[in-house]
């Protein structure tokens, strides 16, 4: 175990990937450094509530989830002691041999080498904004989901899920069995889509069936589903200072519903901006309408040292994410003379080729609108931080000739603002596609700079200067 | 297959920076043809990325004839190029940090009276009153109430698509790789798309003029720097004046949506196209900063960047005719400091090509001064 003793593994999540990878690690004698932004391990969809709120069963937080949900914290919890864990603590940038990580508790920045590197960012909310979606009371679903999940609250009395993808019915299933009132479920793939891709689906019956489930649940439950809307807008009150309601066309007429939150969006987004910062290639993935780190079926990024695994590099769900963190963790150790059982490796590489056809069969189902953006209003507000709309994007694409989304940006400052086009990117490069009439991949991707997200000036003077590496 | 295009025209450029793009409009509104070749999208590189200091006080004396032409080209700016570029003469701030900081401060005034910089120091009390959001280092400065700063992102792309309006053939994503002369015709090759053929050449190629450079047996000693950029979140408003330091190290600015950009120190050339602010730099810059502008320690940084600039050991452009090759004409390596004079050096390079003089001393910028005790044989790369 000579070549081990020199290995000095960090992981950067702890979501199902980043905790399985870790064990795997563990397993062969290594202690990695685990740095998640979150105070407790679980990524998103284990996601625990804080120690200091009354404990709900595992049951009560995750469903159907929960036992995977036991597994996984319990998985971690068995580490604890054998690994080096930060939680509270943000990648914010990435150099040579270096990650550079804010302390949220301490306030504090601190350099972190590593020698190998296994990268599970997950995933967040893919954001495509619908007209007064900035105002108070709108959440995108995830939003809803962790409000519920980790505060224990939910986003209002009266709320309407609209979007699509598999947590629109999740979510609203998760608040009507929390006693919250679900006024509609607003699905704007067609039935057709869900029948057409059943087959594919069945590659993952379990998986399936609970899809199933939720949506006779909630049918059973008297919530109004309705499936091929266009959402026209979210309604505000008099004042415009809070949701009132929304408004769809559902195929023939325009509708509106009253209720006092809206939870929304569709599908997710991989976080990618540390394999970008790490220098990965990125391809376009059709299936996932996004630029991607490539990874090879093991998850070798293309930046040797660099492993990807879970969500953060393609969204394949919370049990791929596991087999996949595991998978990484053996490459690793294999790359490093280690000797790991190929056996298992190649269980993994099966299991996940294996649900990558069942993947292809939840994009059918569940396919991202192709006319979101033909029908997205010019005063569509694109980019809420430096409040951009779709008609200030097509002006510039017809007045300065953008065809480039970071052309785009430096022109409008679309994705200029806080988030760094982690919200507004993927709505922005849907319009610009529409506006040139080039296909998604052709307008490209945003490049990414540090920080990851934004950091207070003052910890970053903090910094020791000339720490390891960089 | 594709069959390769090839056209003819008066002149052609290398590079769409703000050089080569100015240039481009300068031909045009003279009525001379023009081909602009520029690998990525124009005002992409450092004049797209840049810091947007436009100022005149600090430039050596040499550079202060080409600066005060520039300002006169900035004055004009919606009318030449149909934008503002959020162009303001907001004043430029040297400051001192000491005694002799104020002293030299007071020296460079005196040597550029002749240029109507319309200088001002102030120290003190005066100083407190007129920014009281200034750091307790800081214990006087120079102020340019005339200098200024624009927006680089809109000021440079517009500066091509002006040249292209008025008649220039610009053709973005199309690289140079190969550039040849026969005596009379220069060809530029850019893969198997486009071949251009013009009896004039100008070298705008930024950080990447070099090679060119070197194709005509002129090699200079050009390398590569990275300055590192912060930008924070939007505040509520503060300041007008663009800030620098006596001596360098950093400098700042407010833009009109309240961000503050920052710039100061080296950056990461992750490859020849591509660079980073490293974590030191920033830690640097930050630290400078908030000493600088006590109000950033409640702010937070959210963007970084760099960008690739070419830099000459005298910290002077090289702008003027070829010495080896009748109708070469290199505006390169303006280290640090071309996003103010860019204008003025496309004019300067129109008026080479037309008059085959510059109504502006260029002498400092001569490219024979890295040969000046060598013959004029060619030297091997
Ligand atoms: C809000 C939300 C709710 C979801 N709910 C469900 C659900 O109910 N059911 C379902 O099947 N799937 C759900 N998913 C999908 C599911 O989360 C993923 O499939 C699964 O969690 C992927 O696991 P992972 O380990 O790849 O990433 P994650 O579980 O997302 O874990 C990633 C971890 O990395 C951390 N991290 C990211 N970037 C950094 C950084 N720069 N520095 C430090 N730490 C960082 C994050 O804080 C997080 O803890 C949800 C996804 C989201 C975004
Ligand atoms: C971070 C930073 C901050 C700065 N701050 C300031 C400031 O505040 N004030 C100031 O006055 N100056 C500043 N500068 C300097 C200023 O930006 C530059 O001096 C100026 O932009 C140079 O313009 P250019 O046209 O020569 O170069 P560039 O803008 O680099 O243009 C050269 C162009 O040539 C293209 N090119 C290169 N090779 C080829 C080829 N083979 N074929 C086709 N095209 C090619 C490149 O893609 C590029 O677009 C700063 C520079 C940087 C990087």
């Amino acid at each position: 175990m000579t070549a081990s003793c020199a290995l000095q593994p960090v992981i950067v999540g702890a979501g199902p990937a980043g905790v399985r990878a870790a064990e795997a690690l563990v397993a062969h004698g290594l202690r990695p450094v685990v740095i998640d932004e979150a105070s407790r391990a679980g990524g998103q969809i284990y996601r625990r509530p804080p120690a200091s709120l009354a404990q709900r069963s595992a049951q009560a937080l995750y469903g159907f989830e929960a036992r995977r949900a036991d597994a996984v914290h319990a998985a971690f919890d068995a580490l604890r002691e054998r690994i080096d864990y930060r939680p509270d603590s943000l990648v914010w940038n990435a150099h040579g041999g270096r990650l550079d990580v804010l302390h949220g508790p301490t306030r504090s920045t601190s350099g972190v080498p590593y020698g190998q590197l296994i990268v599970a960012t997950g995933a967040t909310d893919r954001v495509l904004p619908v007209p007064g979606w900035t105002l108070p009371g709108v959440y995108t679903l995830g939003g809803a989901q962790v409000a519920l999940k980790f505060q224990g609250c939910a986003i209002g009395q009266r709320v309407v899920f609209m979007g699509t993808g598999p947590l629109l019915y999740l979510v609203a299933y998760q608040y009507a069995k929390a006693g919250a009132k679900v006024a509609a479920v607003l699905d704007t793939a067609r039935l057709a889509d869900q029948l057409a891709a059943t087959p594919a689906m069945l590659r993952q019956p379990a998986v399936f069936a609970k899809g199933v489930y939720y949506v006779a649940w909630l049918r059973a439950h008297g919530v109004a589903l309705h499936s091929g809307v266009r959402p026209s807008r979210v309604l505000g009150d008099a004042t415009e200072s809070r949701v009132d309601g929304v408004a769809w066309h559902d195929g023939r007429e325009e509708r509106t519903l009253a209720c006092d939150a809206v939870g929304f969006g569709y599908a997710l987004r991989s976080e990618t901006q540390l394999a970008d910062l790490l220098g990965c290639r990125f391809e376009f993935a059709p299936l996932h309408r996004a630029h991607l780190p490539v990874r090879d079926a093991a998850g070798r990024s293309s930046v040797e040292g660099v492993y990807l695994a879970g969500d953060g590099a393609g969204i394949m769900g919370a049990d791929a994410a596991e087999w996949a963190g595991e998978r990484a963790a053996l490459a690793l150790l294999a790359d490093h003379g280690v000797a790991v059982d190929t056996a298992r490796a190649e269980t993994l590489e099966r299991k996940l080729h294996k649900l990558g056809g069942f993947r292809q069969g939840l994009e059918r189902a569940f396919p991202v609108p192709s006319d979101w953006a033909a029908h997205a209003p010019d005063e569509l507000v694109v980019c809420r931080c430096e409040n951009i709309t779709a008609g200030t994007l097509r002006q510039t694409v017809s007045v300065n000739g953008a065809d480039e989304m970071n052309r785009l940006k430096a022109l409008s400052r679309v994705g200029m603002g806080r988030c760094q086009g982690r919200m507004c990117g993927v709505a922005a490069a849907e319009i610009l596609a529409h506006a040139t009439g080039l296909p998604l991949q052709q307008v490209g991707r945003l490049r990414g700079q540090a920080p990851i997200k934004p950091i207070p000036i003052q910890l970053a003077a903090c910094e020791p200067a000339g720490d390891a590496g960089a | 297959m594709s069959s390769i295009k090839t056209l003819r025209t008066d002149v052609a450029i290398v590079g769409g920076g703000i050089v080569g793009s100015s240039a481009a409009l300068a031909l045009r509104q003279m009525g001379i043809g023009v081909a602009l070749l520029e690998r990525d999208l124009c005002g992409s590189r450092s004049s797209g990325v840049n810091f947007g200091g436009v100022r005149r006080q600090g430039r050596p004396l040499s550079q202060l004839p080409l600066a005060q032409r520039a300002h006169r080209i900035w004055g004009r700016l919606p009318s030449l190029i149909g934008t503002d570029g959020e162009y303001l003469r907001s004043g430029h701030f040297k400051i001192a940090r000491s005694e002799s900081d104020m002293a030299s401060l007071e020296r460079y005034r005196s040597q550029s009276l002749d240029f109507d910089l319309g200088l001002e120091l102030i120290s003190d009390a005066r100083l407190r009153e007129r920014c009281p959001w200034l750091g307790a280092r800081a214990v006087g400065g120079s102020l340019c109430v005339e200098d200024g700063q624009a927006n680089p992102r809109l000021v440079s792309p517009a500066f091509a698509l002006a040249a292209q309006r008025a008649g220039a053939q610009v053709f973005e994503r199309h690289a140079v790789d190969e550039v040849a002369h026969d005596g009379a015709m220069f060809m530029l090759r850019s893969g198997n798309a486009l071949e251009v053929h013009a009896p004039v050449l100008l070298n705008c190629a930024g950080a990447w003029s070099g090679p060119i450079a070197t194709r005509f047996d002129e090699p200079v000693p050009l390398r590569s720097g990275n300055p590192v950029m912060v930008v924070t979140e939007p505040m509520p408003h503060f300041m007008d004046w663009s800030l620098g330091v006596e001596g360098g190290g950093i400098y700042g600015r407010q833009v009109a949506r309240g961000n503050l950009v920052l710039g100061g120190g080296a950056g990461i050339a992750v490859d020849a196209d591509r660079t980073r602010a490293g974590s030191d730099a920033i830690a640097t810059l930050a630290a400078q900063a908030i000493e600088l502008l006590p109000a950033l320690r409640h702010a937070h940084f959210i963007r970084t960047w760099s960008g690739t600039e070419g830099y000459l050991p005298d910290r002077q452009p090289v702008l003027g005719p070829s010495r080896t090759t009748p109708g070469l004409f290199h505006g390169f390596g303006f280290s640090g400091a071309g996003f103010q004079i860019g204008p003025a050096a496309g004019e300067v390079l129109a008026e080479l090509v037309r008059d085959g003089r510059s109504s502006t001393p260029i002498g400092a910028f001569s490219i024979e001064r890295f040969f000046a005790e060598e013959p004029t044989t060619p030297t091997p790369p």
